[in-house]
């Protein structure tokens, strides 16, 4: 009994041991955005990496959600005559919730796990050693612009998801569904409210901090040569995508509890 | 050797990793100008011993002084300040993926804005002749080159910065004979023409014996003899002689994998 009480006391300990660390690592990468050196072309690297390359699995992703979403809905609305509200309720989740966390957990597969990777493989053949030995803090080149970018890059997708969650509801709803497609759009518009969008840029923005530590925090921590970057790399997208949740229940219930 | 004051004295450094000792209280000199080659087996202890005086591993105990002045001491600047003036050729060569050969080699001029982008393709192309590589090297990647060649590009980002103080980490490893006495006759040629102080480890008794004026014995975490790099074979210390001959019998006691 005594043991497993123990084993159980461990577990936490390590937990808020790496809670700490984390946290620790994510502050000293966000000091180092406030001191020069300032590596604008890394920055600006990681941002077409992020922003750019994921735009095609990002709009992808929304376009048949939104898709399928108003496909679901129909059929559901329609056994209490409720099909009217199609449009209301694409335009919601979409915003709200889908938008910010599909393109969250698509950039933290993509992104998450390729700066784990790249991190990691710089950390076992020395490469992040040779960083120190060669005047460059490794924190301010690796993990800064990585941050930052990834802050500034996920508002950028998510608000081209939610055009083209919505567009893609749009689109099975006046092909398939029968609506009007200016009375569809315009149902959207006088439903939207600002906040629903803007909920949804801070989920994102949130998400992109959140992919980026998790993906430089796994790399650079990594261990024990091309199983142990396979394995920060597996960390990485998990503790990604579970942090993507659990906090977007968070942010919903700071935005929208009553 | 010499009475003068040496350019780096290590006295008892110690370090331990979960509860394994790996350096117990390792004493040793270093003269300025000359070439110290570090020699022990696998886990002596060898590359934590370059990691803490370069400041990547922080030693449990013990001093480092470079120049007489305690390293360990050192505020923040000046240990930037002393990383400024030394230069490493790490095992695998460490060179960054992402980067052409001649930024790799520049990375350092570079980040201390000693040069700029449009200078640093001349200055790479120099300094790529004097480890005996073409300029047109430096447009490719690190992956395009063999073995041999990285080793030379390490070595040219080594010592492209004119450091005074120079590690080499195992440089002959992965090597055929014959490149790694190119290898050999170009660190001899570089750190005499930049009258640097040299710090190898490697456990190439042949490599040793051509890039040293000093040799030092790591075993089990101390230093277990010092002496001229030529004795290396015939230094009347069983112990030494038994490496340097690559004997099966004698008092080092080997743990040979089956």
């Amino acid at each position: 009994m005594l043991n497993r009480v123990a084993a159980v006391g461990r577990a936490a300990l390590s937990v808020c041991r790496t809670v700490g660390m984390v946290a620790l690592f994510a502050l000293e990468g966000l000091s180092h955005l406030l001191r020069p050196p300032f590596y604008t072309r890394l920055f600006v690297k990681h941002l077409l990496e992020i922003a750019y390359f994921s735009l095609p699995v990002v709009a992808l992703t929304a376009i048949f959600t939104g898709m399928a979403l108003a496909l679901q809905s129909y059929t559901g609305f329609a056994r209490f005559n409720a099909e009217d509200a199609v449009a209301k309720v694409v335009v919601l989740s979409i915003t709200r919730e889908l938008g910010p966390v599909l393109a969250g957990l698509m950039v933290a597969g993509r992104i998450g796990a390729s700066f784990a990777a790249e991190i990691g493989t710089m950390r076992v053949t020395d490469q992040i050693d040779a960083l120190s030995t060669l005047s460059t803090n490794p924190m301010k080149y690796l993990v800064a612009p990585r941050l930052l970018a990834g802050v500034i890059a996920m508002p950028f997708l998510v608000l081209v998801a939610d055009i083209l969650g919505v567009m893609g509801g749009w689109l099975i709803g006046t092909t398939k569904l029968g609506f009007n497609s200016a009375g569809y759009l315009r149902t959207t518009m006088d439903f939207l409210e600002v906040m629903d969008v803007v909920s949804g840029l801070v989920k994102a923005t949130v998400f992109g901090f959140v992919i980026t530590l998790m993906g430089c925090w796994c790399g650079y921590n990594s261990r024990g040569g091309a199983q142990g970057v396979g394995a920060a790399t597996t960390t990485a997208v998990v503790s990604s995508c579970i942090l993507i949740l659990a906090l977007n229940y968070v942010l919903t219930e700071i935005f929208f509890a009553t | 050797m010499s009475d003068a004051a040496p350019k780096i004295r290590l006295r008892g450094l110690a370090k331990s990793f979960g509860g394994k000792t790996v350096l117990d209280g390792v004493d040793l000199d270093i003269r300025a100008g000359h070439g110290m080659v570090i020699l022990g087996g696998s886990g002596s202890g060898k590359s934590v011993t370059i990691k803490c005086v370069l400041g990547l591993v922080a030693p449990d105990a013990g001093t480092i002084e470079v120049d007489g002045r305690d390293v360990l001491a050192m505020k923040r600047r000046e240990r930037e300040e002393l990383n400024d003036r030394i230069g490493v050729l790490f095992q695998n060569g460490a060179l960054f993926d992402s980067l052409p050969v001649w930024e790799n080699v520049c990375f350092k001029l570079l980040a201390q804005k000693r040069i700029g982008r449009a200078r640093a393709r001349d200055k790479a192309a120099e300094v790529l002749a004097q480890v005996g590589l073409a300029a047109s090297v430096g447009d490719l990647s690190p992956a395009e080159l063999s073995g041999g060649m990285q080793k030379r590009v390490g070595l040219a980002r080594a010592i492209a910065a004119q450091p005074d103080i120079i590690f080499f980490d195992e440089p002959t490893t992965g090597l055929d004979p014959i490149m790694g006495a190119v290898i050999d006759g170009l660190i001899v040629d570089v750190v005499k023409r930049l009258g640097a102080t040299a710090v190898s480890i490697t456990h190439d008794m042949a490599s040793a014996r051509r890039i040293g004026d000093d040799a030092a014995m790591l075993h089990k975490g101390r230093i277990v003899w010092t002496g001229p790099a030529a004795a290396l074979g015939q230094t009347g210390n069983a112990m030494v002689d038994q490496f340097a001959r690559g004997e099966r019998e004698g008092p080092i006691q080997m743990e040979l994998r089956r």
